[in-house]
């Protein structure tokens, strides 16, 4: 079992190091989905602004070992950030915005995206400060609270000024574009007309690469060593002259700027944006992805991160008309079935593979067996 | 004055149940270092199964008196909890005792959402109404020119939390399991050389901290006259929030900490909208706790009563 199991990473692995490979498939699968209408196009975009958003989430929880229950916090920073300047809202309610602009709020997402960046950065150093210091388990919950307050904040913040809708969310948020054109209008090549999602969908995946070769560089960098460092004894990290207050604060900053980009793009992709879409289980389904795919392993979180945004579909589109034949209606709907293996997966993949479903090939920065005073958890 | 009285009492019996639950949390962190994030989730299965019994009673017994219901509910929700607790701990945080920290805090949140998402499973996404286990009309007292009031539950879960505080303060400082608890959180190897079973106080702490969550349980659905899966999130993580206030890992804390919050809550929603000039309303009660948990973070991360400090990687 164990040694199949091996293989298949094995094969796996040598599958996808091909970048040229993995990266042809990126960006022909769209083009085949495209036949098939648009709910699979749209899927493959939430799938890849998922991949974002667990690379961002690794950074903090995977190279760093800070555990942030609150992540879907940055990323509703940035998609309100993007929906405020770039709906006709704050100009609906306040009338001196819309004298000062006649013409409409019309900001472009690719000079907003290193705004929404630096606010949820901002944020994540913000919160960061305070509690970075404290052990680990305190700054899950601190930022697990950090992610509900966020989210009470946007839910409420409709009166007595309406800056967010409150519940009702915001609507009409412009798509991306440059000058007149929009991703809204397509893309027309002459022999071939690119769809609106496919836009998106192709924009998410050059921004993925960045991250991605931004992600390498900062494992392989004299920061990422140090986030290791700190991941695995924080005390002799400290010893060995790293400025871990800083070095974490980065690490927390960086991540919450990633959330933040994903946020925006996430706000121009679907023109809607309400409270909602911001819980605790967003926070956990992301967490989720990047355990199973295989904590601080960039290759298995992009894996675990596709896998888990795809599984909703799969569910939908597999499960529920399987269980139609079985036993002739749905007995658990696809949402309930994919928060239980959500669930599933976070414990299961802790207890029997801790390395994720796709680890590291050598683990030369990691200790495998924690040192016996640490192991017995409670010697002063 | 009126309205700053009545707020003192819903504090009071906020605070209750908050120290109900937060004793749960602080008896396992002392021990393990290891927030059990389910905790909340018990509280709800608590909740759930109590809700079950007494429908059951009720058709057998179609007119059972409150009192009757309340020990069923009891009688249900107290072994239910200690199995579920008791299991958890089995199969998903002793495996795990010698993992870097970061994985028994993963699997606990990810038991979390497998028990709500069960739950929902088994009792539906809808809450359900939980039958009125006390007389409804509340003693009044008058204040000046208004009145204070406080319902028979309410005196109810003040009344039970004080005397399973109590007798909670007993079994830890007087028999033989209260010290060996008390050894094993103060340095579990030297506890196991005396000859502690430090498997068996882990099991007893889980257990008896299940007991604590399931008469909150119990209470917290009479007191709002309802039950559904996901009810135990919030008081668990305020709980939580209750023990870090109190000192983390001391019992007397968790208690300090539980009634301390619960009058910062009640005043706090009560008063906030005058304080901001009506910006901010009542709607913002949960900020409260987590404002609570970040000023205690930064400027005493040990708590009011708290001997650890917090500085072990």
């Amino acid at each position: 079992m164990n040694a199949m199991m091996n293989q298949m990473t094995d094969a796996m692995t040598k599958a996808f190091s091909n970048k040229w490979l993995v990266l042809a498939v990126a960006i022909v699968v769209p083009m085949l989905l495209s036949n098939f209408g648009n709910s699979g196009l749209r899927a493959l975009a939430m799938a890849i602004l998922f991949v974002m958003l667990a690379l961002g989430l690794n950074i903090v929880v995977g190279m760093a070992g800070l555990l942030d229950l609150g992540y879907i916090a940055f990323f509703a920073l940035g998609a309100y950030t993007y929906a405020l300047v770039a709906s006709p809202h704050l100009i609906e309610n306040f009338e001196w915005i819309a004298a000062m602009f006649p013409m409409g709020l019309h900001a472009n997402l690719f000079l907003m995206l290193p705004v929404c960046a630096l606010i949820a950065g901002i944020f994540g150093v913000l919160l960061g400060a305070p509690t970075l210091k404290l052990r680990g388990d305190y700054l899950a919950i601190v930022t697990l609270g950090f992610g509900e307050i966020i989210r009470i904040f946007m839910n409420n913040m409709n009166t007595p000024v309406n800056i967010t809708n409150g519940p009702k969310g915001m609507t009409l948020i412009e798509p991306p574009g440059i000058g007149d054109w929009h991703f809204g209008m397509g893309l027309d090549l002459g022999f071939y007309t690119i769809q609106p999602l496919m836009l998106y969908y192709y924009l998410f995946l050059i921004l993925t690469i960045v991250i991605v070769y931004v992600n390498y560089n900062l494992a392989q960098s004299r920061i990422g060593r140090a986030w290791v460092a700190i991941r695995e004894d924080e005390i002799a990290a400290k010893a060995m002259g790293i400025n871990t207050r800083n070095l974490k604060l980065l690490a927390f900053g960086m991540g919450a700027s990633f959330g933040g980009v994903s946020g925006a793009l996430f706000a121009s992709l679907q023109g809607f944006i309400s409270p909602e879409s911001f819980t605790l289980n967003e926070s956990i389904a992301i967490l989720a992805m990047v355990v199973l795919g295989g904590i601080g392993h960039i290759p298995g979180v992009i894996f675990g991160a596709i896998m888990l945004a795809v599984l909703p579909e799969v569910l939908r589109h597999g499960v529920e008309p399987l269980q139609m034949k079985m036993f002739g209606k749905v007995l658990m709907d696809a949402e309930i079935l994919r928060q239980l293996l959500y669930g599933l997966a976070m414990v299961l993949v802790m207890l029997y593979k801790p390395k994720g479903l796709w680890p590291k090939p050598q683990n030369e920065d990691t200790i495998t067996q924690a040192p016996p005073v640490l192991a017995a958890g409670g010697a002063k | 004055m009126d309205i700053f009285l009545q707020q003192i009492v819903n504090g009071v019996v906020l605070g209750s149940v908050y120290a109900l639950i937060a004793l749960g949390y602080t008896m396992v962190y002392g021990i393990l270092q290891l927030i059990n994030f389910a905790h909340g989730d018990v509280l709800m299965v608590g909740a759930l199964t109590g809700l079950m019994a007494i429908k059951a009673l009720q058709s057998f017994v179609p007119d059972a008196p409150g009192w009757m219901m309340l020990m069923v509910a009891l009688a249900a929700a107290i072994p239910t909890c200690v199995a579920l607790n008791v299991t958890i701990e089995r199969l998903a945080y002793r495996p795990l005792r010698n993992a870097p920290r970061l994985a028994p805090l993963i699997t606990a949140i990810g038991l979390s959402i497998v028990i709500q998402t069960v739950a929902m499973i088994i009792f539906g996404r809808n809450p359900e109404q939980v039958p009125r286990l006390m007389p409804a009309e509340p003693f009044m007292f008058p204040v000046g020119e208004g009145e204070v009031l406080i319902t028979a539950t309410q005196v109810l879960i003040i009344a039970m939390a004080v005397a399973l505080m109590a007798a909670l303060v007993i079994l830890v400082e007087k028999t033989k399991l209260g010290r060996a608890m008390r050894a094993t959180a103060e340095n579990p190897k030297v506890a196991g050389l005396m000859g502690v079973d430090s498997n068996r106080v882990i099991v007893a702490t889980f257990a008896i901290g299940a007991a604590l969550a399931a008469v909150a349980g119990v209470l917290v659905a009479s007191n709002y006259g309802q039950a559904h899966y996901s009810m135990g999130f919030m008081p668990g993580l305020k709980a939580f929030i209750a023990a870090v206030l109190g000192g983390i890992g001391n019992i007397y804390g968790a208690m300090v900490g539980g009634l301390v919050l619960g009058l910062v809550e009640s005043l706090g929603a009560g008063y906030i909208g005058d304080l901001t000039g009506e910006v901010l309303g009542s709607n913002y009660q949960d900020i409260f706790a987590f404002v609570v948990l970040i000023i205690v973070l930064v400027f005493k991360p040990s708590g009011i009563m708290g001997e650890r400090v917090a500085d072990r990687a």
